[in-house]
């Protein structure tokens, strides 16, 4: 579904990432982990054409995507959803406007955007009534909520991207948004990418996990199987979060690709 | 030293390339659909009727600052009659442009390049290219299409009340509303409107290009965003000094003046 294949990429000359290699299977949600400025960020951004790599290939459903026009690149776009860090709403348009944004670029009937916005709205436990509001009236965590209903209102996106869904927001918040994602992924089963820094959230969403460091991968596997990398990186990076990995390592049996942990239910809300 | 001098010549001449290429990208990407109306009368309202009060208190005042200094050496030389054709002249010719486009550029400048700067800084650009929208035509395009719309109308709303502040000027130096008018309308010719006209059109297309690239190309955060709008101001106002000088040498030369 999603590859990179010895990919390099650096600003400057400055290397950002070094011979990244990795296989994202279809339905498959996999989380990608690392310190801050270890290039998490970057993969997706380089995924989706943002940026471009100085060498190696990217694939989307085969798709070459390093060898093709913009044109081509904007179509296979329309296929993705993604949440980008701080929401990235666009603050001169209303909740609805932003969620209905990529339908309404498609020309799609305005009764029938609508309709979409206000399903992705119940999907992400937002009330329908928030519509008409204006991204700077609401919390930080009801604004991703709709960052996140906007990348699901994508006419049926097949892959969906999560850059540090979580980065600032209070432990309650975040704690409804890593809920929020794991509830999507149980109920939707699309191919999907989270960048978190957050162990706890890489355990509980993750299928599979990718550990970055300065760049490389430092671990490329089940989650079950992180805890027994023979890594010093991997292993003071797990430190202050021993019983969390134990506690998934006993769930998840090594070598094999971990069942995801069962969604809990929506909550709705305000935060 | 030198390696220092050379070092900010080949950025410099990187930057010029870079901004030639995206001006001539945003001409280009004009005429490609799709075109994005609503965001389009959006801006022509922001640039037309928001920039309106400014255009009409600078045409009025700089009018009859003008009027006021030309009526008094007229009336000493017993050229009084000559008022209207030196306002129209002066007014229609250079300083109507000059002086609208500057209140506009000053005003839109700012404005486009700190809303897009903060957008760029907020990933709201990068936002738009990942749901499949091309930022150029998203924003550059309405921005520029208004600013092309609005700045030759507001040139001919300034033009008009500076020259007719000069009227009442000459008034003031017994000069009739009738000879003024007579004057003016002897020398507001097709060739006088012409020049007037052609300069706004380019001046438009300038501050657009300006303000959007500095507004894309800002980093930093809040700070650079900052950096970028004053840079944008200051570029735009004495792009449109200079521009102005190349273009009046070319019409002059053009139209064998």
């Amino acid at each position: 579904m999603i590859e990179f294949r010895d990919v390099d990429y650096s600003i400057d000359g400055r290397p950002i990432l070094t011979g990244v290699s990795l296989y994202v299977n279809p339905g498959e949600t996999r989380v990608i982990l690392g310190p801050s400025g270890s290039g998490k960020s970057t993969t997706l951004r380089l995924l989706i054409g943002l940026v471009h790599p100085d060498r190696g290939r990217i694939f989307i459903e085969r798709e070459d995507v390093t060898q093709i026009s913009e044109e081509r690149y904007r179509q296979i776009r329309q296929r993705i959803g993604m949440v980008f860090q701080q929401g990235a709403l666009f603050d001169s348009m209303t909740v609805g406007e932003n969620v209905g944004y990529a339908l309404l670029e498609q020309n799609l009937d305005e009764d029938e955007v609508d309709a979409h916005v206000r399903e992705a709205l119940r999907r992400v436990g937002l009330d329908e009534g928030l519509i008409d509001r204006m991204p700077d009236e609401m919390s930080g965590g009801m604004q991703r909520r709709v960052a996140i209903a906007r990348a699901l209102a994508s006419r049926d996106p097949k892959i969906l991207l999560y850059d540090e869904p979580t980065t600032g927001l209070d432990p309650q918040s975040s704690e409804r948004i890593t809920d929020l994602i794991v509830h999507l992924r149980d109920t939707l089963g699309k191919t999907a990418i989270l960048v978190t820094h957050d162990i706890a959230d890489a355990f509980k969403v993750g299928n599979v996990i990718t550990v970055l460091n300065e760049g490389r991968v430092v671990f490329d596997g089940p989650a079950g199987d992180l805890d027994r990398a023979n890594n010093d990186f991997i292993h003071q990076f797990l430190a202050p979060f021993r019983k969390t990995v134990a506690a998934a390592a006993q769930r998840l049996p090594a070598g094999v690709a971990p069942r995801p942990a069962p969604a809990p239910p929506l909550r709705g809300g305000t935060s | 030293m030198i390696r220092t001098v050379i070092e900010r010549l080949r950025r410099t001449l990187v930057t010029v390339q870079e901004f030639t290429l995206f001006t001539v990208a945003l001409i280009r990407t004009a005429f490609i659909p799709p075109f994005y109306g609503r965001e389009m009368m959006h801006q022509l309202y922001f640039a037309g009727i928001g920039s309106l009060l400014i255009v009409v208190v600078s045409g009025t005042v700089a009018g009859q600052a003008l009027a006021l200094q030309l009526a008094r050496e007229l009336a000493q030389s017993g050229a009084k009659s000559q008022l209207g054709h030196f306002m129209v002249i002066s007014v229609v010719r250079a300083l109507g442009p000059v002086l609208v486009g500057m209140v506009v550029a000053s005003r839109m400048a700012a404005g486009i390049t700190a809303e897009i700067g903060a957008m760029r800084s907020s990933d709201q650009i990068d936002a738009l290219v990942a749901f499949g929208t091309d930022p150029m035509k998203r924003l550059v395009v309405p921005r520029m299409v208004a600013l092309v719309i609005a700045l030759p109308a507001l040139v001919i709303i300034g033009d008009t009340l500076a020259v007719a502040g000069g009227g009442l000027v000459g008034m003031q130096y017994h000069i009739t509303w009738e000879s003024y008018a007579a004057g003016v309308l002897r020398y507001l010719t097709p060739r006088n409107l012409l020049v007037g006209m052609i300069k706004p059109f380019l001046f438009a297309i300038m501050i657009a290009a300006v303000a959007c690239w500095k507004g894309f190309t800002s980093e930093g955060g809040a700070k650079g965003v900052g950096v970028s709008t004053t840079e944008s101001v200051v570029i735009c106002s004495v792009g449109i000094l200079v521009l102005d000088g190349i273009l009046t040498r070319l019409i002059f030369r053009m139209l064998h003046w």
